[in-house]
């Protein structure tokens, strides 16, 4: 079994949200970059765990971008990757990073391909689905459970208010998002081992972008909260009423 | 030319997120100087000529019950010669669940530029004229086909140009409001080639007679303040008494007091409510990713430190087992209830 696993670098959590140049760059100073937390809470450990259970399994990781990734490449393998792919460029838009995806993903051929739900700077929800158009595979998308049978994939996705379960045929791609795995820290000797895997860089494809963007822009600040008595809940229900008008 | 929209359907209705993209295509088909047309797939039991109601001029139907289940890989061939067949140019999703599944496929198999998350109408004050009304001919360099969407999970919005000939918007829930004429659409069906699926739907399991959380308008939501599980009451009643759907914090659904679905936040579900009451949440940076697109945030919370309030348009600082029965009075009342 091959798993190639998507990963990307984002700000952590908590990092302030700013701009520069007239609005067209994200302010990176002080910023600590982190794995994307769906690629690697549920992505990268379903995949591990796979492994554990049948340790034939090979798992590749793929990062579209500069060598500044290469620390978060390196935190991915010391949790269990095996090898990684870093494609060297700065990452455009959503199909530009699909397209080299797939370069990667057609040379290996993956038995699955795992990715985050979605990252959670640019909130695309799009590669997944990109990378199994272009290899013309089947998309299972916000998967929640994740199990082998044989040659199938049994797989528990979230639908609008509830869930169904899916089986396909292998190989397929895979959108990964909260159950189907539990976040783990790497350990040392983890750490350690993963000094010595193999990290590749290469070079992109050349492919169009159909996308970029013009600015960014902040949501307008609150004007401040409105606070209301706790012995006149009263009062707050007419405000939602007759103010907010949202009741 | 048109501008085609892609209506979801549940159980034979067409789903509230798609009727608010349906009004969204109407507006980009005026704005484009086209009409706007929708494609629906499987059986379906609503009335599809009132869709005219929301702007749009003629409904194709692919009426074909092996289309009851969403599977991205066969919807998307039959949208995208769908697609090429009424020679659209703009090409709408509501961004639910199942516009995330189809939309990229559907971007790359027409080379399409995607926005996926938009959350206002695109502007087309730098497009080139074949984009715009009233205009013809086709000027490749003036591009500026542009759409605002979510990033930075709510904390930010990005305007996206899109650069290619064909375009697609994933727009979000709730960002968009219906605008109704009174008119009818023609309805006709469209003769499509029905692949087999390969992803086989072996069970599905839906929560039915709720509203789904995605589609809300008013949510509920309850945090580790509440103490256990035995006192969502205080939830679930008020929700029930507004029409809401329920939601919480993410210790809530991990300790298993609550769904995971109902998680919301940076690693749960992304909302956009017209009003988010929060019970008990203390507003942490990764609660509010998800929540922060709210209109309206009310917070009751008996600590007047909580990060929260700096998010909230409404507040009470107090003990939610004190404050909540009273609330709940008050909305009986107003509600007649
Ligand atoms: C990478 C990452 C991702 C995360 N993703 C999410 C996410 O998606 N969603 C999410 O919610 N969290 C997420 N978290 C966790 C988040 O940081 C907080 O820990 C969590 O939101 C806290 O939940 P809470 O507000 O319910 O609990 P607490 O922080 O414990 O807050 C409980 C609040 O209830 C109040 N309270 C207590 N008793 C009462 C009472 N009687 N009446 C009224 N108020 C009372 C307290 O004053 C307090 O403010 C994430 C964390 C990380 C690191
Ligand atoms: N630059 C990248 N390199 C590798 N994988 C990526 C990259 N960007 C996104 N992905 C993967 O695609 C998923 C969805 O991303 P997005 O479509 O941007 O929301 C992420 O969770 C990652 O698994």
């Amino acid at each position: 079994m091959k798993i190639l696993v998507c990963i990307s670098k984002t700000p952590d959590t908590t990092a302030k949200i700013a701009f520069t140049d007239n609005n067209t760059k994200f302010t990176v100073d002080g910023v600590q970059w982190i794995i994307n937390p769906y690629d690697e809470w549920y992505a990268l450990v379903r995949a591990i765990e796979l492994k554990e259970a049948d340790p034939s399994t090979v798992i590749h990781l793929v990062t579209v971008g500069t060598a500044d990734c290469d620390p978060i490449i390196r935190k991915a393998l010391a949790l269990g990757g095996d090898e990684a792919f870093r494609v060297n460029a700065d990452s455009q838009d959503s199909f530009y990073i699909a397209s080299q995806i797939a370069e990667i993903a057609k040379k290996g051929t993956y038995h699955l391909v795992f990715t985050g739900k979605e990252t959670i700077d640019y909130n695309g929800s799009s590669i997944g689905g990109m990378v199994a158009e272009l290899l013309d595979l089947p998309y299972v998308s916000l998967a929640t459970k994740f199990t082998l049978e044989g040659t199938n994939a049994i797989i528990v996705r979230e639908i609008e208010g509830g869930e169904e379960t899916n089986k396909v045929l292998l190989p397929l791609v895979v959108s990964c998002q909260k159950g189907m795995a539990e976040q783990r820290i790497p350990n040392m000797k983890g750490i350690m081992g993963a000094r010595s895997k193999a990290l590749h860089a290469v070079e992109p494809v050349a492919v169009d972008t159909l996308t970029a963007v013009s600015s960014f822009e902040l949501p307008p600040a609150k004007a401040g909260v409105k606070l209301v008595s706790p012995d006149n809940p009263e009062e707050l229900v007419r405000l939602l009423h007759e103010e907010a008008k949202a009741i | 030319m048109s501008v085609l929209i892609f209506l979801d359907q549940s159980e034979g209705h067409i789903k509230k997120s798609s009727i608010e993209a349906a009004s969204y295509a109407a507006k980009v088909a005026e704005l484009t100087g086209t009409t706007a047309e929708a494609i629906v797939l499987g059986t379906v039991s609503d009335d599809l000529a009132t869709l005219g109601n929301y702007g749009i001029k003629k409904v194709h139907t692919v009426k074909n019950e092996a289309l009851d289940h969403v599977d991205a890989q066969v919807f998307t061939k039959i949208i995208a010669d769908a697609a090429i067949a009424f020679d659209a140019k703009v090409i709408i999703f509501s961004n639910n669940f199942n516009g995330k599944a189809i939309a990229p496929r559907l971007s790359v198999r027409l080379k399409a530029g995607l926005v996926s998350g938009a959350v206002a109408l695109p502007d087309l004050s730098n497009a080139r004229p074949s984009d715009r009304a009233g205009t013809d001919g086709d000027d490749p360099v003036g591009r500026g086909f542009t759409v605002k969407k979510n990033v930075f999970s709510g904390k930010a919005f990005a305007h996206i140009t899109v650069t290619t000939d064909i375009k697609i918007i994933a727009l979000n829930p709730n960002s968009y409001s219906v605008v109704t004429t009174d008119s009818k659409a023609e309805v006709a069906e469209f003769a499509a080639t029905v692949d087999t699926a390969k992803v086989q739907v072996t069970s599905t399991n839906k929560v039915v007679g709720e509203i789904p959380l995605s589609e809300a308008e008013i949510v509920v939501s309850g945090g580790r303040g509440l103490k256990g599980p035995e006192n969502w009451a205080m939830v679930t009643d008020l929700a029930k008494l507004i029409g809401a759907a329920t939601a919480c914090s993410r210790p809530v659904a991990d300790s298993d007091w609550r769904p995971h679905h109902e998680h919301v936040g940076q690693t749960g579900l992304a909302i956009a409510p017209n009003l988010y009451i929060a019970i008990g949440i203390s507003g942490a940076i990764q609660h509010l990713a998800g929540v922060n697109r709210s209109k309206v945030i009310v917070v009751i919370n008996k600590d007047p430190e909580a990060p929260f309030f700096k998010a909230a348009d409404y507040g009470i600082v107090g003990d939610a087992f004190e404050v909540m029965p009273k609330f709940i009075e008050a909305v009986k009342k107003l509600k007649g209830a």
